[in-house]
């Protein structure tokens, strides 16, 4: 399935039109669109549902920083359809993708996929891109306390700062809530 | 007992100690990266460290007189890394194995700490990426004569 005949199914399910999504070439021949960020919630729940379409299963969530460039961001979704009984008719993989500047916030797809949920966090963790309608939005890898997005193209390799040595030893469960909801809204205001 | 035969006795003693404490210098089980293969080589059957008396890897800190660090050493792993030397009983030591742990190795990178001596006191550091079961073998045999040259009674 080509990329434009996706397009021609996303923008017939959602009534907009075929020119707010984009079709480009890859070299690997794998079809890639690229679809706005306030379509993008709906978009994926065609994806998933259009009989014709049915890309069940989010592979990955990634983003890339094109540093001067703006926008700035591309994240990406690679999605596939096992095309077995129930889950379309042909196996077939798609690359969604979404521009994204420094301060825009993308749609969190994670209540289309539950997978998007850890994939959505560690693009935040990562390059600080930030989902509306995420569950738990918050670092993943990174230390709760870190500064910076560190796979942003300026954030230093190095940093020189002192080796943090002492976590409390034990915190009771609402200091571990409070922790938690900490980052968490921390991460929504930044 | 006259005077003078004394500090014979004492000398003795401390001997006696610094023989039983490197004779019997049990690893902490804690494996970081790749390192730890080797570290497991070592233990095993080939390399054989019970000929020096280090074979028994202890599950506990509690338990335990050595911290080998096999392997790169994360920031947010180091306050683990901290604790769990805190929890040895002294005395304890601590063997950097590999060039990760030592100064970074190839993660020269914002995520990776460049050197555990800035997190616990280091006795040994074995070079190599990753070093072979030998090498650290001869990183124990170095830290065995560390603790014979050491004073406990003084």
């Amino acid at each position: 399935m080509q990329a434009t005949e996706i397009i021609e199914v996303l923008s017939r399910a959602l009534s907009v039109e075929a020119a707010r999504f984009e079709a480009v070439e890859s070299r690997d021949g794998m079809p890639t669109v690229y679809a706005p960020r306030d379509l993008l919630l709906e978009a994926s729940r065609v994806l998933r549902d259009a009989p014709e379409l049915r890309f069940v299963f989010l592979a990955d969530v990634t983003a890339v920083d094109y540093h001067p460039r703006d926008p700035r961001f591309e994240v990406l979704y690679l999605l596939a359809c096992p095309g077995v009984a129930g889950y379309g008719d042909t196996p077939k993989r798609l690359r969604l993708k979404v521009r994204a500047g420094e301060l825009d916030h993308v749609p969190s797809v994670s209540s289309v996929w539950q997978a998007a949920n850890w994939g959505e966090r560690e693009v935040y963790d990562f390059f600080g891109v930030h989902f509306d309608g995420h569950p738990d939005m918050r670092r993943i890898l990174m230390p709760d306390d870190w500064e910076g997005f560190p796979m942003r193209k300026d954030y230093p390799v190095q940093i020189n700062q002192r080796v943090k040595t002492y976590a409390p030893l034990q915190v009771s469960e609402e200091e571990f809530v409070a922790n938690v909801e900490a980052a968490r809204t921390s991460a929504r205001k930044d | 007992m006259s005077d003078h035969d004394l500090p014979i006795l004492t000398t003795t003693v401390e001997k006696v100690v610094q023989w039983a404490r490197r004779s019997s210098v049990w690893p902490v089980t804690f494996g970081l990266a790749c390192c730890a293969i080797e570290m497991m080589a070592m233990s095993a059957g080939r390399y054989d460290i019970a000929r020096f008396g280090a074979e028994v890897f202890r599950g506990s800190p509690r338990q335990s007189d050595l911290m080998i660090v096999a392997g790169r050493l994360s920031r947010k792993m180091a306050p683990v890394l901290r604790r769990i030397y805190d929890q040895m009983p002294e005395p304890k030591y601590v063997i950097s194995m590999g060039a990760c742990a030592s100064v970074g190795g190839v993660f020269d990178n914002y995520a990776i700490v460049q050197g555990v001596d800035q997190v616990v006191p280091v006795d040994v550091f074995v070079p190599g990426c990753p070093p072979r079961p030998e090498a650290l073998i001869y990183g124990i045999v170095q830290l065995q004569r560390k603790i014979d040259q050491q004073r406990s009674f003084v």
